[in-house]
């Protein structure tokens, strides 16, 4: 029976939905832009790391670990863009 | 009349005529010639739908060298119009268009498609594959970048080309101060030939992960496969930059958006920021490829081994990361502080230590190694002190306060001549040459070649040396005459003989195309320079399954190894092959992406409209479409195995 049941999906299903629910409330509540904003980056991040490893199966072909060293890369170059353009056109400038 | 009105070129002059009359003649004349040969069928079924890579690769090629002819007679131009103080062959708005246009088709139509051409040709092979991952995605790849290509090209006889540099930075790039339609036309082809190239990113990063012969370990890549790898990977992280920057710019020109605007809120120098995100690391995306075409040339023709392999492959790794770190170096001069600027000051220098590792490592390979002076050596030969002057200027450039003086003059086009041609054009000349025989079947003549090169590699430097003291005297780049008094003169006189021995150098190697095709023996062999790695290990020319069996590695020189260490590489019996189908969808979908590219530059939304529903119908039909490729039974290849091993001709 516990083979059978798909509970990494079920729970997967569950958190993505909420995670959603989340990410809306910024919209029905009344809250300060920075609390919204942190919200959704941290919403947003978790969901997207949730459907890469639980319904896109990132870990588990035989070259996960080329998958995995890729999105590591994508994400150091992602931040280094978004922070180094901060830096050059709004905090250093 | 009104409707014509607009596509009528804003500064007209009779050379506009002349060309316009003469790519029309041309083109009637390549239509009427088809049909008269009754070619159509034989171009349709072997060239527009197919999905072999090597045919792919070689249309890469020959397009490549189109642009490659155009952007040269615009800087032969430019360097006419320059050659004396006062000239006044082209008027300032020509001279605009002109290297604008230089540029965009130099960068993005000619060295992109030099790369991919040699990527294509060559990296299925060298990793003993019968074809890229995802074949039909590659055609459609190709189409899209000579839709691009083409549509950018037209605005030079209908509409008008655009004149705001090919870094068209905004404000000057937006509609307020370029109120004519020529930057829609960079903004759409270049974003029709970037998805392109995108799509090719991915295509060859899948390939090269996925589909190498069993035994050929990542760290038992052939280099121009390792750099080809990490090109890619650079290609599909940095090119989405570019994407965003140009639809954000095209929104701006067409929809009225303030992205890039002055007023409003918009931020114009965030055009510069984003164009630069993407423009480091995309010259790294040039450079890379020919560092590896240089290490297989340099060891094939020392005799020896790479020297230093694991360094060679971390330094372009390393290469790759830190060409995401530098980009602000491009605009020290806008205005942000020292802090942003010495941090970016810093990454920049530290690009040149893993560069530096790489030259060591060619020239310690050749150290002990017997040299053969063929004519992919001299190229590989010429590349090292002419790039390190160029990528030593490089770092001057790099230390921001002193850019304050060199930015924006000839210094910086010296700068990046001397790295980009040494490093993009030398390379794909040199890559050409070396892998000619296995595309066409003979080799290009040595004499003539030979000639050829002293005539590039003498006018490369006769060229843009002169740059390097015009530009510290203060002559800035991009400016279509000078004063007799500022003494100019002479370095621009010498800087357009140079040129002219460039344009020398060209037609030689057309020559030699033409000459070696007549005359060239055609017995040569499967491996006519004695080389090391898989792709000289098919037959010449290469059968449309590449390998009638796939090869065994256990070495970083498989061929090597089997010719001279008696080590077998094709171990299984011939089996039945399977191959991918040819297609006319991504040609026939292109032609809707260049008519949708028209009608967008022109704002026509009805024809937008109507190519951008073809463009889904496509997209449907192909989604449900069931195609799994057809079988080239073990007989057939059997067959075909035989004939060649008796073919002499
Ligand atoms: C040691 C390595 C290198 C260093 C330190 C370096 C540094 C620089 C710097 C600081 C600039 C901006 C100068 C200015 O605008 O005032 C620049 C411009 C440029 N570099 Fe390099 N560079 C290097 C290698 C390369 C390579 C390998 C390529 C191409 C294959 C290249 C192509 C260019 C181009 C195209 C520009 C000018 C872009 C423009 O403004 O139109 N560079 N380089
Ligand atoms: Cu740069």
């Amino acid at each position: 029976m516990r083979e059978l049941f798909p509970a990494n999906q079920v729970i997967g299903f569950v958190a993505s939905l909420a995670l959603t629910v989340i990410a809306l409330l910024v919209y029905f509540l009344d809250m300060s832009f920075t609390v919204g904003m942190v919200v959704l980056l941290l919403t947003a991040f978790t969901q997207a790391g949730l459907q890469l490893v639980v319904f896109m199966h990132a870990g588990e072909s035989p070259d996960s670990d080329s998958i995995y060293l890729n999105t590591y890369y994508g994400i150091f170059i992602a931040l280094a863009i978004v922070f180094g353009s901060l830096l050059a056109m709004v905090w250093g400038y | 009349m009104e409707f014509f009105k607009q596509f009528a070129v804003p500064n007209p002059t009779p050379t506009i005529y002349l060309s316009m009359v003469a790519i029309g003649l041309t083109l009637i004349a390549v239509l009427a010639g088809i049909t008269y040969f009754k070619k159509w069928g034989y171009l349709w079924s072997e060239w527009l739908t197919t999905v072999d890579h090597k045919r792919i690769g070689i249309m890469y090629l020959i397009s490549a060298l189109l642009m490659l002819f155009r952007g040269g007679v615009d800087a032969l131009m430019m360097r006419a119009q320059t050659s004396m103080p006062g000239n006044e062959l082209l008027s300032a708005a020509e001279y605009n268009e002109i290297f604008t246009t230089h540029g965009v088709v130099m960068i993005f139509f000619m060295a992109m498609a030099f790369i991919t051409a040699l990527m294509n040709f060559v990296v299925p092979l060298q990793i003993g594959a019968r074809d890229v991952a995802f074949p039909r995605l590659n055609a459609l790849s190709f189409w899209l970048y000579f839709m691009g290509a083409m549509l950018f090209n037209l605005s030079f006889v209908i509409g008008g080309s655009p004149s705001s540099g090919w870094t068209s930075y905004f404000p000057l790039a937006g509609n307020e101060l370029s109120p004519h339609i020529g930057t829609n036309y960079y903004m759409i082809a270049l974003q029709i030939a970037g998805l392109g190239t995108l799509i090719t990113g991915i295509n060859f990063i899948v390939t090269i992960f996925k589909m190498r012969a069993p035994g050929m370990k990542l760290m038992k890549m052939p280099l121009f496969t390792w750099s080809a790898l990490i090109t890619n990977l650079l290609i599909t992280f940095a090119f989405p930059v570019l994407t965003v920057a140009l639809a954000m710019g095209t929104m701006d020109r067409l929809f009225g958006t303030h992205f890039f605007t002055m007023d409003n809120g918009g931020m114009a120098m965030l055009w510069a920021n984003f164009f630069w995100v993407w423009g480091h690391p995309e010259v790294y995306i040039l450079v890379l490829p020919a560092f590896g075409i240089y290490s297989e040339v340099i060891s094939t023709f020392s005799k020896r081994n790479l020297y230093g392999y694991t360094s060679m492959v971390v330094s372009i790794v390393v290469i790759s990361t830190l060409a995401f770190l530098v980009w602000v170096h491009h605009f020290f001069t806008m205005g942000q502080g020292a802090l942003v600027n010495s941090i970016f000051s810093i990454t920049t220098m530290a690009i040149a230590i893993p560069t530096g590792i790489k030259i060591f490592n060619w020239l310690f390979t050749m150290w002990k190694g017997k040299i053969q002076f063929t004519v992919p050596m001299l190229y590989s030969l010429g590349f090292i002190p002419i790039f390190t002057i160029g990528g030593v200027t490089g770092v001057m450039l790099g230390i921001a306060s002193a850019d304050y003086q060199y930015h924006n003059t000839m210094f910086l086009v010296a700068h990046f001549h001397l790295v980009i041609i040494p490093g993009v054009v030398f390379a794909m000349l040199a890559g050409m040459t070396y892998w000619w025989p296995k595309m066409f079947g003979f080799m290009l003549n040595e004499r003539i070649g030979k000639w050829a090169f002293w005539n590039i590699a003498i006018g490369t430097c006769l060229a843009f040396f002169p740059m390097f003291i015009s530009g510290l005297d203060g002559q800035a780049r991009r400016m279509y005459t000078y004063s007799e008094v500022a003494g100019f003169g002479i370095w621009n006189l010498l800087s357009f003989f140079g040129a002219l021995g460039l344009a020398m150098g060209f037609i030689l190697i057309v020559f030699n195309v033409y000459y070696s095709a007549r005359y060239a023996s055609r017995d040569i062999g499967d491996d006519p320079w004695d080389a090391r790695t898989l792709e000289w290990a098919t037959r010449t020319p290469v059968p449309e399954y590449n390998f009638a069996v796939t090869p065994q590695v256990d070495s970083r020189e498989p061929l090597w190894d089997s010719k001279y260490e008696g080590k077998t590489l094709f171990k299984e019996e011939i089996k039945d092959i399977h191959m991918p189908n040819n297609s006319g969808q991504p040609f026939i979908m292109t032609i809707f992406f260049f008519v949708a590219g028209f009608g967008l530059v022109f704002s026509m939304w009805p024809v937008v409209y109507v190519a951008a529903a073809g463009i889904a119908v496509l997209l449907f039909i192909r989604s449900f479409e069931r195609d799994d490729g057809r079988h080239i039974h073990a007989e057939e290849v059997r067959e075909t195995e035989n004939n060649k091993r008796g073919d002499t001709r």
